[in-house]
């Protein structure tokens, strides 16, 4: 009796930690925040609750540009991406023998540098007056005039390089795990080398996509830091707005009623994908 | 019945002869280690045909060079008379039953049976009536839409068998396809594997460890031993006139006994056995030097007195066991061979064993020992 109920209880005991944090750290800031962009005021006299939802209205006329952009930009990372760890995760996990565990760490290694260190090492490399930019202008790739920093060139690229780790990984993972014999049965099949990677690795591959898309996509969209560093006030993304409401321009409701727009339109683009490409086909490799 | 339909049509009609596939001095090296050694080998089409040896010999090797995983690094590999050494998998017109089964994990039943048919390009219809067919014919009906997780291991064994069939290939190749399931269900599916085999007609190149399961199923087996095939021929050739003294051992019991060939007449040669005692063995096994003598357990017999042309040696009996079915003895000579023997359980509860420490004649007749090379000890 005792153990049967013990038994029942082990998972929701498993679960009190991770609750525990996301209540403390996730939901009751959350819930302050909904409080705070509801009030009304400013930084001098102090902010009173007024359920003021124009604040909601207000940010998305404003910063309809800033968001529209920060989900561009983060998608087209999230392809190039994709597009470069593809072919790397592939090799590394089928053709690599040896080699595989150093180029995976390789893939690490920018991690053991701060975020904000690898960015402005960007900056430098960029500037105008250094190496890449004075080459690229001998050869005539580069106007006289032509910039490469301040760019939106610049800020994607920053993107795509600083998450390309959390595509890789999730790609070489799902790609690892597959076994080699189910190629070869297709192989066997009258696959071609084509089918067989249409017909088997893909799919078998795609809970490692949908999860490589969804870590690359969702902190890219919220980024700042790659706008600030490395583009103008014209690639600025919503990040950016956010960041300068809360320390710049301390009007917290703004800035707490664009976070939550923020997370909304993530929650709406990852239900739509998970509704297109996932579900269906994520049951299909799962199983 | 659907079982008919699936057999494979022939293009011309071949002479009985005809061999399906055909290694020539096939060598496979990985680095240092030679798996496959020179291997020559015809497979007749229409066969059951069973590669036997211990784990590690080579069969695995010499499979997947038939299906093209592997290159040889010498040799030529041919199926119905066409080199397809340099060709890829998805070009030779065989298909493998893979030792893990290789179900693909993401597709149904019905869709990994069609996998080989779609990529052939066949029209839905055509496609959906020859899985229905072979799913029927390896009783798979109902099963269509289940993950290959959701099924046990001798329903994926099946559906293996059934996604290779489907193609109507030239030759199945089977590499240990029953190794995974336990007894029960081994023998229950190698009376079916047999089944289908006459039903569908194709070439089985069947890979296995098992001697028992080689003996139930081929029409003729092939002893592989270190790359290299020992001898070939059908399940009686090789249990009653082993050829060397891997095959002895490797299929069934034997005993060896150490023996010079003394004379010959043309019905029987004569042999002197290392203690002394002189027995006889069939003309055309005879061979000069060192050899040894071989002889079933179950051929010999013990008894107390002497026999009319019979060979006999004398022994003690070390080791007398009653196992229900049979009683076995291990006798040991004064050569200090011990020998085994096999007595059916005829007498029942009134005959009893023949006590530890007797001595005894054993004896058995001259038809029956064959006669294999002394090897330094290597192997068995
Ligand atoms: N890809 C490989 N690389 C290196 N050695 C291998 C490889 N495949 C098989 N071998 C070796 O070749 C020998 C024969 O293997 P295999 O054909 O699998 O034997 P079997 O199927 O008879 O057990 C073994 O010693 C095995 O270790
Ligand atoms: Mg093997």
């Amino acid at each position: 009796m005792g153990l049967r109920r013990r038994r029942r209880l082990t998972p929701y005991l498993l679960l009190v930690p991770g609750l525990a944090w996301l209540v403390v750290f996730y939901l009751l800031p959350s819930l302050n925040q909904l409080y705070v962009s509801l009030q009304e005021g400013n930084f001098e006299t102090g902010y009173t609750f007024q359920w003021a939802w124009s604040t909601y209205s207000d940010a998305i006329s404003t910063y309809d540009e800033q968001f529209l952009r920060s989900l561009r930009y983060a998608a087209t990372a999230t392809v190039l991406a994709f597009v470069i760890s593809f072919p790397l995760a592939y090799f590394v996990a089928f053709k690599a023998g040896r080699f595989r565990n150093l180029l995976l760490l390789l893939i690490i290694v920018p991690f053991f540098t701060s975020y904000l260190m690898r960015t402005v090492a960007w900056q430098t490399i960029l500037s105008d007056n250094a190496f890449v930019a004075d080459r690229l202008r001998d050869v005539g790739l580069l106007d006289e005039d032509g910039r490469l920093l301040a760019t939106t060139t610049a800020v994607i690229a920053g993107i795509t390089y600083n998450f390309l780790p959390f595509m890789a990984l999730p790609l070489y993972v799902a790609l690892e795990k597959i076994d080699r014999r189910l190629i070869e049965a297709a192989t066997d099949l009258y696959a071609s080398r084509w089918q067989a990677f249409r017909r088997v690795t893909l799919p078998l591959a795609l809970p490692g996509i949908f999860a490589g898309t969804l870590l690359t996509f969702i902190p890219a969209v919220g980024d700042f830091v790659n706008a600030q560093i490395l583009g103008t006030s014209r690639q600025y993304m919503i990040g950016n707005v956010i960041q300068s409401k809360f320390l710049v321009v301390t009007d917290y409701p703004a800035a707490a009623a664009l976070s939550f727009l923020l997370m909304a339109a993530l929650l709406l683009c990852v239900f739509v994908y998970a509704r297109v490409l996932g579900a269906r086909n994520l049951q299909e490799a799962a199983l | 019945m659907g079982a008919t339909a699936v057999t494979a049509t022939p293009k011309s009609e071949p002479a009985a002869t005809d061999a399906d596939i055909v290694l020539r001095g096939v060598t496979k090296r990985f680095g240092d280690l030679t798996a496959v050694d020179a291997l020559d080998l015809s497979i007749p089409r229409g066969s059951f045909f069973a590669l036997l040896g211990p784990s590690g010999c080579g069969k695995t090797t010499t499979l997947r060079m038939i299906g093209g995983f592997e290159d040889p690094t010498e040799g030529t590999v041919l199926l119905g008379g066409q080199d397809v050494t340099d060709l890829p998998p998805f070009k030779r017109d065989v298909n493998t039953v893979f030792q893990s089964y290789a179900l693909f994990p993401h597709l149904d039943v019905q869709r990994n049976v069609a996998f080989g048919l779609e990529r052939r390009k066949l029209s839905k219809h055509a496609v959906r009536e020859r899985v229905a067919q072979v799913l029927e014919l390896t009783q798979l009906t109902g099963m269509e839409k289940r993950k290959p997780n959701q099924l046990s291991g001798g329903q994926q064994q099946r559906v293996a068998l059934a996604r290779a069939l489907v193609n109507r290939p030239r030759a199945l190749l089977l590499d240990e396809p029953l190794g995974a399931l336990d007894l029960r269900l081994r023998r229950q599916l190698q009376i079916e594997l047999k089944r289908i085999q006459t039903d569908v007609g194709l070439t089985f190149v069947h890979v296995t460890h098992d001697q028992e399961e080689a003996m139930t199923l081929a029409d003729e087996i092939a002893v592989m031993s270190e790359g290299r095939i020992e001898q070939r021929g059908s399940a009686t050739d090789l249990y009653e006139t082993p050829r060397t003294q891997f095959v002895a051992n490797f299929l069934g019991l034997s005993n060896l006994i150490d023996a010079r060939l003394t004379g010959r007449d043309p019905r029987y040669a004569t042999y002197e056995t290392h203690d002394g005692a002189t027995v006889r063995a069939p003309s055309e096994l005879a061979r000069d030097g060192a050899v040894r003598l071989g002889v079933r357990p179950e051929k010999l017999e013990i008894l107390t007195e002497q026999p009319e042309g019979m060979n006999v040696l004398r022994g003690r009996v070390e080791v007398a066991a009653f196992l229900g079915v049979s009683l076995q003895y291990v006798v040991r000579t004064p050569g200090g061979e011990e020998l085994t023997v096999i007595e059916q359980n005829r007498a029942g509860a009134n005959g009893g064993t023949v006590g530890p420490g007797r001595d005894v004649l054993l004896a058995w007749r001259p038809e029956h020992p064959f006669v294999v090379d002394k090897e330094t000890e290597h192997a068995g």
